[in-house]
């Protein structure tokens, strides 16, 4: 690996004063959350290691984490992909094309085994083979088992790589699959969301690369410094929710003093990820700032989870288009008839029972 | 049978108030049990007090009250205080319930009835279908239960010790995302999210149940007060004094 340039060397070759480079990592370390103390640490890891190369690859996908990816303000896309990684494959952004980008990826994964990280966008459909997804003349599932093989470890990108998404939403046809349910032997880290928040992406690259290792994962397997938390616990309309001050329609006065969207759907409260501290576009903003509901795109099974616009949501995962009141209030309308009704025949057979009763009722005791 | 004979009341005594002499033969056949002691009532209405808590602010967090506009959001914590009588009124009732456990250990022996069905016992599955039958009006009168009627125990057992071990598991389970990734509470029971698949539909969960506990109290409540007018025991008293007393002396 010696023949690859530590990240200092590339970021000076391009002109970078070092007042700037420490610029840069006094922003990244703020980024990561990370206390002054450890701006040189990254100045030191930036200055001494190689960069690590990387290997994107694309399955069944809309490119939109991608997208997100390229936006990213601290640290620049451009700073990560020049200078911070060594991006040698990535077949929506290199250069090179048909055979000589599947040879650019061969040489990688010989060169670097068992030492590059495989960046996978997008999942694989299983069902006929993987034929649905079909990428350099291959099943995409074949491209990410042989990409996998000799990596160091995976991030999933976005939902699809993470969950599934909207491809893997019932009924499923191509049965799109999660990476982690096909690729069970490397570490692998959920980056969800869709997209990603772009500086979300950027910072978990430049943490692995700083410390060497993976993040702090949570149970799902997500960088807690960014899941740690729901949209909810740091939303900014969070007053407006304690107060009891609500949208009720989205051309209300309460839409336009910006009250809580929690009536209108919002999945703030049930949703883990960064968008209400670190925001979106260079922090200018996120969906609730907009003055829409969040509507959960980072969580397991989001499109299956019924409407973006109700709070008690249809209860699709039991087959069922009903929602918890509308089961609730059938299953009590129903029994309370059954027990208005029998109230009713206790009352007659009892009064029945008495009528019997009372001729011979002094013969009974007697 | 011929009690005046004997039991008749001295004529010397008067009788008191409007009871007249087939009155106090009656009272001679009556029997009393003291079937639940004071812990258990004590935490019977506690219990009933929490839920009712719990399901009216519960459906008015899912389905919030139209919005209050009385000033700025400072100084106004409306959903804050629903939302706060949720959790105050689950913990008491989570604490109540592991009362009610502990006493189920130390109790007598009707305490126990609550956390477990006698399925092995042939003469219990006798009695539930004997009690079905009293129910769909085939029997023209029920059998005598000191306890719980074994229908009645079914119930109770579902809907209270099942129903309400899902409602605290469930209702942690979302406690616990306020208390943050790492917390305790997020450590023991996070884990039952991603068991049902997520935050979202834990919540659904939780308020499916909390159906299922409203239904159970329909039923509670008007099979305690039929039973009491109709069967051969006391039933509504009984959970205030503690004392079954029987209206007769047939022991079949």
């Amino acid at each position: 690996m010696a023949e690859i340039e530590t990240f200092y060397d590339v970021m000076r070759r391009q002109g970078i004063t070092r007042r700037s480079f420490m610029k840069y990592c006094a922003l990244t370390a703020s980024a990561l959350g990370l206390g002054p103390a450890f701006v040189p640490k990254i100045a030191n890891a930036m200055e001494t290691k190689p960069r690590t190369p990387v290997i994107w690859v694309h399955g069944l996908e809309c490119t939109c984490c991608s997208e997100s990816f390229i936006r990213s303000a601290h640290p620049l896309a451009k700073d990560v992909v020049l200078s911070m990684i060594s991006l040698d494959y990535d077949d929506t952004l290199m250069a090179a094309a048909g055979h000589a980008a599947e040879a650019a990826m061969k040489d990688t994964i010989e060169k670097y085994k068992g030492n590059y990280i495989l960046a996978v966008e997008g999942n694989p459909p299983l069902n006929e083979d993987g034929m649905f997804c079909i990428s350099g003349g291959k099943p995409f599932v074949e491209k990410l088992k042989y990409a996998a093989k000799d990596a160091k470890a995976i991030i999933s990108w976005g939902a699809c790589a993470s969950y599934g998404c909207v491809q893997a939403a019932k009924p499923n046809p191509t049965q799109a699959t999660p990476v982690h349910k096909v690729i069970t032997d490397k570490p692998i880290i959920k980056v969800p969301g869709c997209p990603p928040i772009a500086e979300v992406m950027t910072g978990v690259i430049t943490y692995m690369l700083t410390f060497d290792r993976l993040p702090e994962l949570d149970r799902q397997g997500r960088p807690a410094m960014f899941y740690g938390q729901r949209i909810h616990d740091k939303c900014y309309r969070r007053p407006h929710f304690d107060a009891g001050q609500f949208v009720e329609e989205w051309d209300d006065e309460g839409a336009r003093k910006g009250y809580c969207l929690y009536k209108m759907g919002c999945k703030g409260p049930t949703t883990y990820n960064a968008c209400s501290t670190v925001r979106w576009n260079d922090g200018v903003s996120f969906p609730i700032q907009s003055g829409h509901g969040c509507i959960g795109c980072s969580e397991d099974g989001f499109w299956d989870q019924g409407t973006f616009y109700d709070r008690v949501t249809d209860l699709n995962q039991f087959g069922v288009k009903k929602n918890a009141d509308q089961i609730g209030l059938a299953a009590a309308g129903v029994v309370g008839g059954g027990i208005a009704l029998h109230a009713a025949v206790s009352a007659l057979k009892s009064a029945q029972s008495k009528a019997q009763k009372s001729p011979s009722k002094t013969n009974e005791e007697a | 049978m011929n009690f005046e004979a004997t039991q008749r009341p001295d004529p010397g005594v008067p009788l008191t108030g409007d009871a007249t002499e087939a009155d106090l033969a009656t009272v001679t056949r009556n029997t009393s049990v003291y079937v639940y002691e004071a812990p258990v009532r004590l935490w019977h209405w506690i219990n009933a007090a929490a839920i009712l808590v719990l399901c009216v602010t519960g459906y008015l967090i899912g389905s919030p009250l139209p919005s209050v506009d009385m000033g700025e959001a400072t100084h106004q914590f409306l959903f804050g205080y629903i939302r706060f009588a949720h959790f105050a009124a689950a913990m008491i009732m989570t604490v109540g319930f592991f009362g009610r456990i502990y006493w189920a250990f130390v109790g007598n022996s009707h305490s126990r009835q609550l956390f477990r069905l006698p399925i092995w016992n042939r003469r219990w599955w006798s009695e539930v279908v004997d009690e079905a039958k009293w129910y769909a009006f085939l029997k023209k009168r029920p059998k005598k239960y000191v306890g719980h009627n074994p229908l009645a125990q079914i119930a109770m057992f579902f809907f209270m010790t099942l129903g309400m071990s899902f409602m605290i598991l469930t209702g942690f389970a979302i406690y616990a995302e306020a208390e943050g990734y790492g917390s305790l509470l997020d450590q023991v029971f996070g884990p039952l999210r991603d068991l049902v698949g997520g935050s979202h539909v834990m919540h659904q969960l939780h308020h499916l149940g909390m159906w299922a506990i409203v239904v159970f109290v329909m039923i509670h409540i008007y099979a305690a007060i039929r039973e009491d007018i109709m069967s051969r025991q006391s039933m509504v008293s009984t959970i205030i004094s503690g004392t079954r007393t029987f209206k007769d002396d047939d022991p079949t």
